[in-house]
């Protein structure tokens, strides 16, 4: 995919920035919808297939947002109903005493200078609300005490900033409280769906999520064509014809990727990676076209909504018969899978605890939740010696590695894909310690930002990831960026090819499986992208 | 705006103690019923607000992971900064209270020409929160000197060493003089630095003040008006064993000293002070990340509309079908 | 999930330390105990008023202490002006007879270590 960046000024320029905010005052700021640095708002259709309120045609430009009569009503009531079911959200709003640790920890921040990105200021957005219409200060005291009317404009500028947000829990990371901003975004973002404000980037996958059981509304035949399709490009590349299991029953293990995989490149040479490394351990395994998709839009909309969409992948395991479930390379998919999918929808009491039935390995750590991560079974195989490898078929690939926010702020995702990466590839090299592993930054485009109409938003928030690549690119010669996310693999090239051009994309098990040395293979010539493996190029040549 | 009225609210707080005490004379108003008074609100308002916090549910367990999970027996997890049992939390949780661990791995982006970011190491708000908070407690710690009849060994303990370079008489306490410095440097960051002062509010600048205007006053009574330290005791003891007596003669700088610590008391439920509360409480921080290990129940976890997989194939049964999918209803 | 057990515990821990003053006099101490010294002196008024002397006797013999030492000046001039030879041994205990009385239970009750007597032997007939 690439995108047309055609229209986002030359770097230089973008990064004319002040980091420095204006003298006046943040309330008397208002929000101006530029272009190039909102997503479109949430089309009616989808809002009424997830039977959501307030489904009307409309655009942030517009001075009258058609809000519904009530509507100051239904935020306030909305907003005590979250105070009373979140100690969380209840705590955020208390306690933070503006230590400022935050403001610069934020990529749209470091990449826009717009103070209202500083996590501690899109939090005061709502905590100023909340100040004027449940605390007493706020009442008799208004604007002294930081406590504001709630009004349209604010509406207006929750929506703007609530998604100029990605959920990635930077902030929260350096917060003296551990403050998440991604938990008050969620509360925003979900006080803005009671009023049917929404985007449509999140919105329509929601909607087909729901009926198709993916993203990207592909149906069951659809899907199947897609795998084996690709099963085609893995017999013309290796010749070895593999089968692709489907909606089988009686499989040991449900498999379940981000539907990113399957749609567009560069994850499509992550879902054949997959495939093959299935096919080399015969592993009685199954894809499904209900549960086709792990990621979950649900998260960039509310906790419902994760809940509705998340339901299909135990109910699915348990139609199947399957004995536990498998995840594969994505970020927000694995939040919901590690932090939501078992409060929400378990006890997953008719799996067992998954165990590798190539290695033995009872994943313990996965004992409740029966569900595992492609990169922890993986890691598995490998530390087994279960894989013939040749990882010198990489030679050509100057590696580093992008911790996904979610993997690595939400599950502690570190070490595995990194061993993963060392064994298929000769030539790994990290960014620097502030931005990757707990520290990482964003690809700029998660949390439903991912959308070319909001694409300046996107490369700002990017640069400071972009830069990271920059960095080892100029001083390693580094040509890929590794990443475990399929939102990552869509949204980094973009930022790649703006901020560190010449760096590709690419998903761990892409690398796995140029490097997988299948029983009965035929002498690979180029990789699963069609390009001449290092060595071959002459042969390409003749 | 916030900051001038804070400073404006704690001179009239003086003022205040001025009148009532060097004028009127309302010794027993100012020495008993208002301490009494701002004890009551500290506690009852304090006990409230973490009672509110608890009354809501931590619905799932959302611990922000700084390290390793717990996964691999060959992958060494990081049972501190992404804790897999109660023991790794309760670590976790004691290197935040007590050594503010987050704070410490600040980090300042600046931007450069290229366009380049860096990120240069930043540990002074570390330092002078990790520096306030322990003198503040030290300094607590030791005026109960004041408090109690007879004094608990490690008062006399925390005492010598505070004042361990006897400098002056009255000696010098460090922990005045690192308090002092500690407040000044908020202060100034605040004002100095554009973003963090683009965010305070009056509710940021007010408690600095007040502080500085207890350690001030606490300071100036030591080394310079002097008070009748004996009559404070006596009036604090007698206050803490419910016999209170209103002593004549302890000197006007005492009673400023005492207000603006009873205003802090009576303040401190009502505003950002309860983040000494509220950090206990921090599900991204206080929960282990097990997710997948043990199941994290949610209390309101209520039944949603889900789209069945019988709903699905109903609706795409022919195409499945078409293409040899298996159906559960032919 | 709802660790209520848990906070409880914390709020009764954090009550218990706050309220430790109120408790410990209560309970273990003596409660709203004031200690009774003597003045016992053969004069009529110390070098500067009682206020005075409560207040600043630590400063006045400090500064006392840095004129002998350090000038070899041995004269004070009262603020009524009368003239004092500067001497704990011999003007301050000559008068006040009873430190254990008059200086200890007073240092003690606030816990005031003075370091006079890690120099200054104490006078016969001053001592318990």
């Amino acid at each position: 995919m690439s995108e047309d960046l055609s229209n986002v000024p030359k770097p230089d320029e973008l990064m004319r920035i002040e980091h420095k905010p204006p003298r006046k005052g943040w309330m008397d700021v208002p929000v101006d919808f530029k272009p190039g640095t909102y997503s479109y708002p949430a089309k009616a259709k989808n809002l009424k297939i997830l039977d959501m309120p307030n489904p009307r045609e409309w655009s942030p430009t517009d001075e009258d947002w058609k809000l519904p009569e009530n509507w100051k009503e239904i935020v306030r009531e909305g907003f005590k109903d979250r105070l009373d079911k979140y100690r969380s959200f209840q705590l955020f709003m208390d306690i933070c005493v503006r230590c400022g640790a935050c403001a610069d920890k934020c990529h749209f921040f470091i990449g826009s200078g717009d103070p209202k990105n500083m996590p501690v200021l899109r939090a005061e957005l709502m905590r100023s609300v909340y100040r004027k219409e449940f605390t007493t200060s706020g009442k008799i005291f208004g604007k002294l005490a930081g406590a504001r009317e709630l009004t349209t404009d604010v509406i207006k500028e929750w929506f703007y900033y609530f998604y100029q947000c990605t959920e990635c829990r930077r902030c929260s990371v350096f917060c003296p409280y551990g403050i998440d901003t991604a938990e008050i975004t969620m509360m925003g973002r979900e006080l803005l769906h009671l009023l049917g404000c929404g985007i449509n980037w999140a919105m329509e996958p929601v909607a087909n999520c729901f009926r198709t059981g993916n993203h990207l509304g592909i149906q069951p035949h659809g899907f199947k064509d897609t795998l084996e399709f690709f099963a085609d490009d893995i017999e013309d590349l290796t010749g070895i014809k593999i089968n692709v299991p489907l909606n089988k029953k009686g499989a040991d293990i449900l498999f379940v990727v981000p539907s990113g995989d399957y749609f567009g490149d560069p994850g499509t040479y992550t879902c054949m990676g997959y495939m093959m490394l299935f096919h080399e351990l015969g592993l009685n395994y199954t894809w499904s076209t209900y549960a086709s998709e792990g990621g979950n839009f649900g998260l960039f909309t509310s906790h419902e909504m994760i809940k509705r969409l998340n339901a299909k992948i135990y109910a699915e395991a348990k139609r199947l018969g399957v004995k536990w479930i498998l995840g594969g390379e994505c970020g927000h998919m694995w939040r919901v899978m590690h932090q939501y999918m078992d409060t929400m929808n378990g006890p997953a009491d008719f799996l067992e605890v998954p165990t590798s039935p190539i290695t033995g390995t009872r994943f313990e750590n996965a004992k409740s939740t029966k569900m595992v991560h492609i990169t922890e079974f993986t890691s598995d195989l490998m530390k087994h010696n279960k894989l013939r490898l040749d990882p010198g078929r990489n030679d050509n690939l100057i590696v580093t590695f992008h911790d996904s926010c979610n993997p690595a702020r939400a599950m502690g995702l570190i070490e595995e894909p990194r061993y993963v990466i060392r064994k298929v590839c000769n030539h790994f090299h990290e960014m620097p310690e502030n931005t990757i592993k707990e520290q990482t930054f964003c690809c700029g485009g998660g949390a439903g930002l991912g959308n070319d109409e909001n694409m300046e938003m996107r490369l700002r928030g990017g640069f400071p990831r972009g830069n990271a690549v920059r960095h080892v690119q100029e001083k390693y010669g580094v040509n890929r960026l590794a990443c475990v996310c399929a939102i990552d693999r869509a949204t980094l090239v973009p930022v790649c090819d703006y901020w560190a051009p010449g760096v590709e994309v690419t998903g761990v098990h892409e690398m796995v499986a140029n490097a997988l040395v299948m029983k009965g293979e035929k002498e690979r010539t180029t990789d699963l992208r069609g390009e001449p493996l290092p060595g071959k190029e002459e042969v390409e040549d003749e | 705006m916030g900051l001038w009225f804070s400073l404006f609210t704690v001179v009239i707080l003086v003022l205040f103690v001025f009148m009532g005490v060097g004028v009127v004379g309302l010794n027993s108003l100012f020495g008993i019923v208002i301490p009494y008074a701002a004890l009551l609100v500290f506690l009852v308002g304090v006990v409230y607000r973490v009672g509110k916090w608890a009354r809501a549910p931590v619905p799932f367990r959302i611990p922000t992971t700084c390290g390793q999970q717990k996964s691999h027996p060959w992958i060494k997890a990081n049972n501190l900064e992404s804790p897999y049992n109660t023991l790794g939390v309760i670590v976790r949780m004691a290197l935040e209270v007590l050594l503010f661990r987050s704070l410490f791995r600040n980090t300042r982006a600046e931007l450069r020409d290229g366009p380049r970011v860096v990120y240069g190491g930043t540990k002074w708000l570390w330092l002078a929160g990790l520096a306030f908070h322990w003198s503040f407690l030290l300094i607590l710690i030791r005026h109960l000197r004041f408090f109690t009849e007879p004094i608990p060994f490690f008062v006399n303990l925390f005492e010598s060493m505070d004042g361990l370079f006897e400098i002056g008489v009255p000696t010098l306490y460090m922990t005045d003089i690192i308090i002092l410095l500690a407040v000044t440097y908020l202060f100034l960051r605040r004002v100095v630095i554009p973003q963090i002062r683009y965010i305070s509010l009056a509710a940021d600048y007010f408690p600095l003040f007040l502080i500085l205007g207890v350690v001030l006053s606490g300071v100036l009574m030591r080394h310079f008006y002097k008070v009748d330290i004996f009559k404070v005791k006596e009036l604090a003891t007698g206050l803490f064993s419910f016999h209170p007596v209103v002593t004549e003669g302890i000197g006007l700088a005492f009673y400023i000293h005492l207000f603006l610590v009873c205003t802090l008391l009576a303040y401190f439920p009502f505003s950002k002070l309860m983040h000494m509360g509220g950090v206990f409480l921090s599900p991204t921080r206080n929960l282990a990340n097990n997710n997948r290990m043990r199941r994290h129940v949610n209390p309101w976890n209520y039944p949603v509309k889900v789209h069945t997989y019988e709903e699905y194939e109903d609706e795409f049964r022919e195409k499945m079908k078409a293409v040899g999918l298996p159906v559960e209803k032919e | 999930m709802n660790n209520r057990g848990m906070i409880i515990a914390g709020i009764i821990i954090f009550l218990c330390m706050i309220t430790f003053p109120i408790w410990y006099n209560v309970v273990g101490g003596k409660a709203a105990y004031t200690p009774e010294f003597k003045i016992v002196s053969k004069e009529k008024q110390c070098v500067e008023s009682t206020k005075y002397m409560r207040a600043k006797h630590m400063q006045l013999l400090n500064d006392w202490r840095n004129s002998v030492v350090r000038d070899g000046k041995r004269t004070y001039t009262a603020l009524d002006g009368k003239k004092y030879d500067m001497s704990l041994s011999n003007t301050c205990l000559n008068c006040h007879s009873n430190k254990a009385d008059f200086c200890d239970k007073c240092h003690n009750y606030v816990e005031v270590t003075p370091t006079c007597w890690n120099c200054h032997v104490v006078p016969e007939g001053n001592k318990l």
